[in-house]
């Protein structure tokens, strides 16, 4: 899967999930500040993106925008 | 011989916090904390231990039974957060009630406790006359660290239970149950650890024994009430005979309202099923399911002849199902 192919997916999951435009959902987004999301949201977010890319996610603290949760799959599905 | 549930009764410290009030010794709004837990408030006790609570319920259980405290076998007791590590809650609360008669002990898993306790009671039930109190009751407030806006918002105290008793019809009153552990993942939520050092020996004048405040590894737990509880109520369900759709009222631990509404979602049925108390209580742990029982029968919610799954989860950690007609 491309980069891009998992930017798209994941910026689907967190539209959803956050109840917020897919355009919202930009790269540069920090997903607590910017799209208001609690840490109950990021766990049902990467729940989600566990269960449609088929991969363990098991992600730390440095998780704060968008694009890391990219580079963070992208590295993870890498191995 | 099956248990049924002769009656319930609960008890909760006088003493209310509201999410105001946090917000004047944490940097939190009440806005944040019900937006993100459902929570409005919570009892938090102010001179009354477990045993106190527990005592206050199990009173209330007797006389609306009209039991004597002399008639009663057992006496079991789930908390995480007991007055002593020895003696038991139980054995408090049956030396307080004169229950001469009864053995008493506490169960300690989390907040499964009173699904354990349950199971452990019916055991003992072997004849009509056999009377069994089964409570569930926590002082939260004792191992929280109020300093830590993530945890002290969840929690709150308080005590409920029922009074079972033997009923010759077959199967009357108890459809399944089923019993979880997940060892392997005992780190991910804990209370009260009591370390071994070099200083525990020839210590003298030690007065206490450390412990540490309540804490939880969030996304695994959560992983693990999203996913691996709603899996196990629907394979209790149907081992015991039943569809999902059988089933009246999901009574399942008030940890947190989304959390909630998600295992409905899961589990394909309606939020209705699922009522819920955690606005004016927070998480009692062991005291959370009975606690809500309590409250659905009392304003007549529950009814005679109702299938109720009861589906406690957390520290261990556990899953604790019980499937039963009210």
């Amino acid at each position: 899967m491309t980069k891009a192919e998992i930017l798209k997916k994941v910026q689907a999951v967190i539209a959803e999930q956050l109840d917020v435009e897919e355009k919202q959902v930009v790269p540069t987004a920090n997903i607590r500040e910017d799209l208001d999301a609690d840490s109950l949201d990021i766990f049902e977010v990467m729940n989600q993106l566990e269960d449609d890319l088929e991969v363990k996610l098991d992600p730390d603290e440095s998780i704060v925008t968008v694009q890391n949760v990219v580079d963070y799959i992208d590295q993870t599905m890498a191995k | 011989m099956a248990y049924r549930i002769m009656t319930t009764a609960s008890a909760v410290p006088h003493k209310i916090v509201t999410n105001d009030d946090l917000a004047k010794i944490l940097e939190t709004s009440n806005d944040w904390i019900e937006s993100r837990t459902g929570i409005i408030e919570r009892h938090i006790a102010v001179d009354e231990n477990t045993s106190d609570l527990c005592y206050r319920v199990a009173e209330k259980l007797l006389a609306q039974a009209n039991v004597a405290p002399e008639q009663i076998k057992a006496i079991i007791i789930a908390t995480m957060t007991p007055d002593y590590y020895t003696p038991a809650t139980a054995a408090i609360v049956q030396g307080k009630l004169g229950a001469t008669h009864a053995f008493a002990f506490d169960i300690s898993a989390a907040c499964s406790g009173f699904t354990y306790a349950l199971s452990v009671a019916r055991g003992y039930i072997q004849l009509p006359t056999d009377y069994v109190l089964v409570i569930g009751g926590e002082v939260t407030s004792k191992v929280l660290d109020w300093s830590d806006r993530s945890s002290a918002v969840l929690f709150g105290d308080g005590a409920a239970g029922v009074l079972l008793q033997g009923t010759p019809e077959k199967a009357d009153g108890w459809y399944g149950e089923q019993l979880l552990t997940i060892g392997r993942q005992s780190e991910q939520l804990t209370s009260g650890y009591t370390p071994v050092t070099q200083a525990n020996f020839g210590q003298v004048g030690q007065t206490h024994i450390q412990s540490t405040f309540f804490q939880m590894a969030g996304q695994a737990i959560y992983q693990f009430s999203t996913r691996q509880v709603p899996r196990a109520i629907e394979a209790a369900v149907l081992a015991a005979g039943l569809s999902l759709d059988q089933v009246d009222h999901f009574l399942v631990h008030q940890a947190n309202a989304r959390l909630i509404t998600k295992m409905a979602s899961q589990l394909n049925q309606p939020l209705t099923k699922f009522p819920m108390n955690l606005q004016h209580y927070g998480n009692t742990s062991a005291a959370s399911i009975p606690l809500l029982l309590a409250e659905q029968v009392a304003s007549g919610k529950i009814k005679r002849g109702d299938c109720c799954v009861l589906c406690g989860f957390g520290g261990g950690l556990t899953i604790g199902i019980q499937i039963i007609q009210y």
